[in-house]
């Protein structure tokens, strides 16, 4: 009987230690949940929100930063903007997983002013679900964007809905020390990565180091074989349902994939991608394919020791140009209680002054805007720009490529059979096939 | 919930009242006053209107919406019905279903038979008034004030597989919450160390209210300990039989948090209720398909519900 409710709760106690106290939003958040749950779904409207102010001197941001370094980062970039227009931002802090799961109920509930999301599908889905506001004026205002990131930030009806902030590149990380120990080379194509993997075996160590405990993780392994294989397009169209998960080409996916496992860290499902980063970080794991953010499990001293390569060749007519680099940034609530407290903050964070801020404290992110002063930037970060910048295609990774119904409910579990049985291709395609025919029906 | 005012209610009413038999209904009214009526009309109403607008409507209206395939977006009035669809992909398509009505099952049949009786021996044990008693009653209590998500936590530092303690100390490499074939073990040996402290508490409550003189008439009669306790003591302590079976019946349903805190209920640690969360709650939001979920829990509980209701009401009776 209060079963659904206690676990609603629970999702809003989630928030961790290091997110201090529980704040009333995210109980709200978890009381909206429960609604949900138990299948109304209207308490989400019912939620009165009195506290976070309605005066003109401040605006208030939804924040899912809640790791200590970008939450530091994103109080500093609030500071700028107090300093550079004299309004106050109050940032709701909610932990990162929290907060997305939250997220549908948040934005029909009564949302801060802005909030922190992520650009690709997940941004057009609720742009075009009206649960945002469009932020043309903004872009009219703010510059330092390539046509790429604008193309991001931009919904299904041409207008846009999304001020980026920072992007990371995934790639395959690896010490530089440990490769000079052992005279390892950049391998670029397939057969020398597996040749790679195989000498590094002999020589003593894990060679890709590898967890899935969360379920994301892999995915990144998915996304770079399948650009590898089949190329950008066939990404997104498989992405969007038009590609059947059943045909050739995503069973070769499976199959090369399945050729490598031998040489990734065994048990992943058990591991957090914190946990595989510091095998790295001890000289246990040869690389690591991940995205740049690896880098906080390493301290100030040992960043200038990590170095990366894009996942190498496999089909010579596709090439190895294309790559994940998923946009974070912000968008803004349908209806801000504070609109142009929140256009002015919207315009704050695309411009110039938000970047050298992040620049100067983050050294694991990527300022979006490159008007910022990128100077700087560790040898990593100005080797991690190029290869964005040098890549045809970006994508932004499949949880994001994708409908979030789709990506957690299906392909998680799907991904972590994979790693359990990589046997059974025929069986586990046809299983994700079958249930996306029945999600991708609207 | 709502049963305490009524038996508050009962209580306002004078004892001669509530114990006249023939024509009570009539004159019993006549003896309350008009506050008397007033509040116990309150009484009953207000927790009657709290239990239908919280707990019927809502699942009344989760099983409406399993009909639907309502993203949880937008007004009411666009959801689109499509019939059984839902439980047909639940049953058909959807591969974690059948591992979670296993799990849910194993739950309660681990919790049953070996948390159970373990709490039963460990009261056995503790009634004895042994040295120290105190202490290790207090021990083994203690896992119980803990929340099942904070469990979790807990043995996550025993249990990972890197950097946990069992695997450190023990030079092992198994992957404790990884390895779908294990980690089921890891988490039901996590929720039974908490559940055999309830049923201890339980039961050493039990084992104090037996009255003596039934173990002294054992004893003159010359049966030995476990008769004593196997054909005398358990008997007696039918009503306590009765709680621990609900409470046992009711944590294996409400089996939750700690999975969740593991591995949001994946790769070998399903449960219904884990499978409706990820559906329903987060992003996903494929509300009428976690509805589908949802009702197919509701339908399994009520079969323990009814279960136990027809069990209490035949108590009544008798």
């Amino acid at each position: 009987m209060s079963r659904p409710r206690s676990q609603a709760e629970y999702l809003a106690r989630l928030v961790p230690p290091s997110v201090a106290g529980i704040n009333r939003r995210s109980l709200l958040a978890g009381a909206a949940g429960t609604g949900a749950l138990l299948g109304t779904g209207l308490l989400a409207g019912c939620g009165d929100d009195s506290g976070s102010g309605g005066s003109s001197k401040d605006v208030s941001l939804g924040s899912n930063q809640s790791d200590p370094k970008p939450k530091d980062v994103l109080a500093k970039v609030a500071d700028g903007f107090k300093t550079s227009s004299g309004v106050q931002v109050a940032v709701n802090t909610v932990d990162h997983n929290t907060f997305q799961e939250n997220i549908n109920n948040y934005l029909q509930g009564k949302p801060d002013d802005v909030f922190t999301w992520f650009a690709g599908y997940r941004m057009r889905f609720f742009a075009q679900k009206g649960l945002a506001s469009d932020i043309s004026d903004v872009w009219g205002k703010i510059s330092g964007y390539s046509d790429a990131f604008k193309k991001a930030s931009t919904g299904d009806d041409g207008k846009q809905y999304f001020v980026p902030a920072s992007y990371y590149p995934w790639a395959v990380f690896y010490r530089k020390s440990v490769w000079q120990q052992h005279g390892y080379q950049v391998p670029t194509t397939l057969d020398q990565f597996t040749a790679l993997g195989a000498q590094m075996k002999k020589d003593g160590l894990t060679p890709i180091a590898f967890a899935d405990k969360d379920g994301w993780p892999a995915m990144g392994t998915f996304d770079i074989l399948n650009l590898r294989i089949n190329g950008y397009q066939f990404h997104v169209d498989l992405m969007a349902g038009k590609e059947a998960w059943t045909s050739d080409k995503v069973k070769k996916v499976f199959d090369t994939w399945a050729g490598l496992l031998p040489l990734h860290q065994p048990d992943s499902l058990g591991r957090t991608w914190q946990e595989a980063a510091q095998s790295l970080q001890q000289k246990k794991s040869g690389m690591y394919l991940l995205g740049l953010f690896v880098g906080q499990q390493f301290s100030n001293d040992e960043q200038n020791d990590l170095d990366f390569f894009t996942f190498p060749e496999i089909d010579p007519s596709i090439g190895a140009k294309a790559l994940d680099a998923p946009i974070d940034g912000y968008m803004m609530a349908r209806k801000p209680k504070n609109e142009d407290n929140a256009r002015k903050l919207m315009e704050y964070f695309g411009g110039k002054a938000a970047g050298d801020i992040t620049v100067k404290s983050d050294p694991t992110t990527l300022v979006a805007n490159t008007g910022a002063d990128v100077s700087g930037y560790t040898a990593l970060q100005k080797k991690a720009a190029e290869l964005v910048g040098s890549a045809t295609e970006i994508a932004q990774f499949l949880d994001r490529d994708t409908r979030p119904d789709f990506a957690s409910t299906v392909m998680i579990p799907a991904i972590q059979q994979f790693i359990k049985n990589p046997k059974d291709i025929d069986g586990l395609t046809s299983s994700i096939e079958n249930q996306k025919k029945s999600i991708f029906t609207d | 919930m709502s049963d305490l005012p009524l038996i508050q209610a009962d209580r306002a009413v004078p004892p001669p009242a509530a114990t006249t038999s023939t024509g009570g209904r009539r004159r019993r009214l006549r003896l309350l006053s008009r506050t008397d009526r007033v509040v116990i009309t309150l009484m009953v109403l207000v927790p009657l209107l709290l239990v239908t607008a919280f707990v019927w409507l809502p699942a009344l209206a989760t099983v409406v919406l399993s009909g639907t395939d309502w993203d949880g977006i937008g007004p009411l009035n666009e959801i689109d019905f499509v019939g059984a669809r839902n439980y047909s992909d639940v049953v058909n398509i959807y591969p974690p279903f059948v591992p979670a009505i296993q799990h849910n099952l194993l739950w309660l049949a681990v919790l049953f038979v070996v948390a159970t009786p373990f709490g039963m021996f460990l009261a056995v044990l503790l009634d004895k008034e042994l040295r120290g008693s105190r202490f290790y009653q207090t021990a083994l209590y203690l896992p119980v004030v803990l929340s099942l998500a904070l469990i979790g936590f807990v043995w996550q530092l025993l249990y990972s597989r890197d950097q946990g303690l069992i695997n450190a100390v023990f030079g092992s490499n198994v992957d404790w919450y990884g390895d779908s074939s294990v980690n089921i073990w890891a988490v039901m040996i996590a929720s039974s160390w908490r559940h055999v402290g309830y049923i201890m508490l339980l039961y050493l409550a039990g084992l104090k209210g037996v009255d003596p003189s039934l173990r002294e008439a054992a004893a003159v009669d010359g049966a030995s300990e476990s008769r004593t306790f196997f054909r005398v003591v358990f008997p007696v302590m039918r009503p306590i039989n009765i709680i621990v079976l609900v409470v046992t019946v009711i944590e294996s349903l409400r089996a939750f948090d700690l999975v969740w805190v593991v591995n949001k209920g994946r790769n070998g640690l399903e449960l219904i209720s884990a499978l409706v969360t990820q559906n329903v709650v987060g992003e996903a939001s494929r509300i009428g398909f976690g509805s589908a979920l949802a009702t197919i829990m509701l339908v399994v509980s009520l079969v323990f519900i009814t279960i136990y209701l027809a069990t209490v009401m035949r108590e009544n009776r008798e």
